[in-house]
C-alpha cells in the first residue's frame, strides 16, 4: 500500500488539474476539514469518501472559493483559481437549490454558457442547440419546457449535468451526483463521467455509495476531517483504511464486498 | 377635465407608478431570495435616520431627508447581514431584530424632537402626501411640451423617475448574475460572480426605491408594492422573466386603480369623501394577490 504525499509534489502533481494543500476550514469551534492535502489525477476519476459530517463538500466548496477557508490553498491546472474558472464545472448538491425557482430545464442549462455570453451577449440559435446537445447527452432533450420543480429528483441532477456539461469545462466537481437518484439516472450519469474521462477531462465527486466506488471510480481520497489516505482505489480502498476512516460507524453490513481485505 | 386631470391627478399616477415598480422589480429577487421582507425592514428603518436628518439640517429638504433616511437604510442593512453572519441566525430573526429597534428609536427621537412645525408626523411617514403633489404650472395636455411648466413639476416625480431608471438599468444590466446567484448561489459563486457584493447592491437599490418612494407615498405602498406583485407575478407564471415583467404590470396596475378607487371610488357608491390613495393602492395590489392565489395557474408547488 502506498499513500501519494503530496506534501512532495511531482512534476506531474504541480500541474494538476487540481492540487490543494493544507487546506482547514472551521464552521465553530470545531474545524469542518483540517490540513487536507489532495491532487488529482488528469482523466481520471476520484472519488471523495468518508462518513457524514466528514468535510467532503467543504473540501470542494473550499477548493472552489465558495467557502473561506483558515488555511491551505488550491491550485487548478498549476495555476490560481481565478485564472481558470472556465475550464472549471461545479454541480453543487441538488438539495441546495431551491427547485420551486421560476424557470425552465432549459433555461438552467443555459446558465452553463452565461460566462461566454457575458452579461447581455445575445442568446442565439446555436446557443440553443448545443444546451439541447447537452441535455440529449443525459436523456433530458423531451423535458426541456418543463419547470424544474415538475422534475424528479434524478432527472433534476441530470439537469445539473447537463448544465456541467454545457459549461465545456476540464475538470468536473460534483457534489453527491448520485443522491437519491433512480437506477436509469445513476446509469445515465455515470455513462457521462466516463465518457468524460475518456475524452480526457478529470471528473471528482463527492460519494456516498461504497458499494459501486470499484466500479466507478480510478481514485479514492478517503476523508474523516482529516485526509485519511488516498490514491488509486486497488491500493486505498481497503477495509483497513475504510475502517480507519469511518470509526466504529462502519458496520460489516455496510462493507462493501469488493473492499479489498 | 383635460387641465384638471393634468394638474391634479397626472402626477400623482406617474409618481405612483414609478414608485409601483421600482420596488416591486426588486422585490421580485428579495421574494425569490426569501428576503421579501426585507422592504418591510426598509421602510421601517428609515425613520430614524429621516427625524436625525431633520434634527441636524434643521429643516425638512428632501436631500437632507434623503441621506438620512439612506444612511439609516445602509446602516440596518449592513447590521442585518452581520447579525445574520456572526450571530449565525436566520435573516428573519436577524430583520425582525435590526427593524423593530430602528422604528421604536425613530418614534422616540420623533418624540423628543421639536418636529410640530412641520409635516413630519407618523401619518406622513405611513402614507405620505400623493394626492398633494400637483402641479400647479400645468394648463392643459400642452403643458407636457412646455418646458417652462414642466420646471414647476412637482420635484419627486423626477427623482422617482429616476429611481426607477437606474433600477431598470441595474435589473437589466445584471439579469444572468441575479438569476443565476437568485437560483443557485453556491454555483454562481462557483462561477466567480461576487454574489455577496451582488445581493448587498439589490437590497441598496431596494432601500433608494423605498427612500425615494418614502417622501412621496409613504411607506404602505413601498411594503405592498415590495411583495404583492412579485408574489402575484410568481403565482402566475413559472419563468423568471416573465415575473418580472407581469410584476411591473400588476404594480402599475394597482397603482392606476389605487389611485382611482380611492379619489372617485366612493363618491361611485354615493359617498362624498375620498380616501388615502397610498392606502387603496396598497389595498388593490393585496386583492390583486389574493386573485391570483385563488386562480392563478402555478398556484401549487409542485414537488
Amino acid at each position: 500500500m502506498t499513500l501519494e504525499l503530496v506534501g512532495h509534489s511531482s512534476e506531474q502533481d504541480r500541474a494538476a488539474p487540481l492540487l490543494i494543500r493544507g487546506m482547514t476550514v472551521s464552521y465553530g469551534e470545531k474545524p469542518a476539514v483540517f490540513s487536507a492535502d489532495m491532487a488529482l489525477r488528469a482523466g481520471e476519476m476520484t472519488a471523495i469518501i468518508g462518513p457524514n459530517g466528514a468535510g467532503k463538500s467543504t473540501l470542494l466548496k473550499a477548493a472552489l472559493g465558495i467557502v473561506t477557508p483558515l488555511a491551505g490553498q488550491a491550485q487548478f491546472f498549476g495555476q490560481t483559481l481565478d485564472a481558470v474558472r472556465g475550464r472549471l464545472a461545479y454541480v453543487p448538491q441538488r438539495a441546495s437549490v431551491d427547485w420551486d425557482f421560476p424557470t425552465r430545464v432549459i433555461d438552467v442549462v443555459l446558465m452553463g454558457l452565461y460566462p461566454r455570453l457575458g452579461l447581455l451577449g445575445r442568446i442565439r440559435g446555436n446557443h440553443r442547440d448545443e444546451a439541447m446537445g447537452c441535455l440529449e447527452r443525459v436523456g433530458m432533450e423531451a423535458f426541456a419546457k418543463r419547470q424544474i420543480g415538475q422534475l424528479s429528483g434524478g432527472q433534476q441532477q441530470r439537469v445539473f449535468l447537463a448544465r456541467a456539461l454545457a459549461q465545456k469545462a476540464d475538470l468536473y466537481l460534483l457534489d453527491e451526483p448520485f443522491a437519491g437518484v433512480d437506477a436509469a439516472t445513476e446509469k445515465a450519469i455515470i455513462t457521462v463521467l466516463k465518457s468524460l474521462t475518456e475524452a480526457g477531462k478529470t471528473v471528482v465527486a463527492v460519494h456516498h455509495d461504497l458499494a459501486t466506488v470499484v466500479d466507478y471510480f480510478d481514485n479514492v481520497l478517503l476523508l474523516a476531517t482529516q485526509v485519511i489516505a488516498q490514491g488509486p482505489v486497488e491500493e486505498v480502498f481497503t477495509k483497513a483504511l475504510l475502517e480507519k476512516t469511518y470509526g466504529g460507524r462502519l458496520s460489516q453490513a455496510v462493507m462493501p464486498e469488493s473492499a479489498v481485505s | 377635465m383635460g387641465f384638471e386631470f393634468v394638474s391634479l391627478s397626472l402626477p400623482p399616477l406617474v409618481i405612483g407608478v414609478c414608485v409601483a415598480i421600482a420596488c416591486a422589480v426588486p422585490g421580485n429577487f428579495l421574494l425569490l431570495r426569501r428576503q421579501a421582507l426585507i422592504g418591510d425592514a426598509i421602510s421601517h428603518v428609515v425613520l430614524p435616520g429621516i427625524v436625525l436628518a431633520f434634527v441636524v439640517a434643521g429643516s425638512l429638504s428632501s436631500v437632507a431627508m434623503m441621506i438620512g433616511a439612506a444612511v439609516a437604510a445602509v446602516f440596518s442593512m449592513v447590521a442585518i447581514e452581520l447579525i445574520r453572519r456572526f450571530g449565525r441566525i436566520e435573516p428573519g430573526a436577524a430583520m425582525g431584530v435590526v427593524f423593530t429597534t430602528m422604528f421604536a428609536a425613530g418614534v422616540l427621537l420623533l418624540e423628543q424632537s421639536d418636529t410640530d412645525g412641520v409635516h413630519l408626523d407618523v401619518e406622513h411617514a405611513l402614507f405620505g402626501n400623493l394626492e398633494g403633489l400637483i402641479w400647479f404650472d400645468a394648463l392643459g395636455w400642452a403643458s407636457l411640451l412646455d418646458p417652462v411648466a414642466l420646471a414647476g413639476l412637482p420635484v419627486e416625480l423626477p427623482r422617482m423617475f429616476a429611481v426607477l431608471v437606474i433600477i431598470v438599468v441595474f435589473t437589466v444590466v445584471y439579469w444572468r448574475p441575479l438569476a443565476v446567484m437568485s437560483f443557485d448561489e453556491g454555483f454562481a459563486q462557483a462561477l466567480g460572480l461576487r454574489t455577496q457584493a451582488l445581493g448587498m447592491m439589490l437590497v441598496i437599490l431596494s432601500a433608494l426605491a423605498a427612500v425615494a418612494a418614502f417622501d412621496a407615498v409613504g411607506s404602505i405602498i413601498v411594503i405592498a408594492m415590495f411583495i404583492c406583485p412579485p408574489a402575484a407575478a410568481r403565482l402566475l407564471t413559472n419563468q423568471l422573466g416573465r415575473q418580472v415583467w407581469l410584476s411591473a404590470l400588476l404594480a402599475a396596475i394597482s397603482a392606476i386603480i389605487g389611485y382611482v378607487l380611492a379619489g372617485y371610488g366612493l363618491g361611485w357608491l354615493g359617498y362624498g369623501a375620498s380616501v388615502s390613495a397610498a392606502g387603496m393602492i396598497a389595498t388593490v395590489s393585496g386583492v390583486i394577490l389574493a386573485i391570483a392565489a385563488v386562480c392563478g395557474p402555478h398556484r401549487r408547488r409542485v414537488s
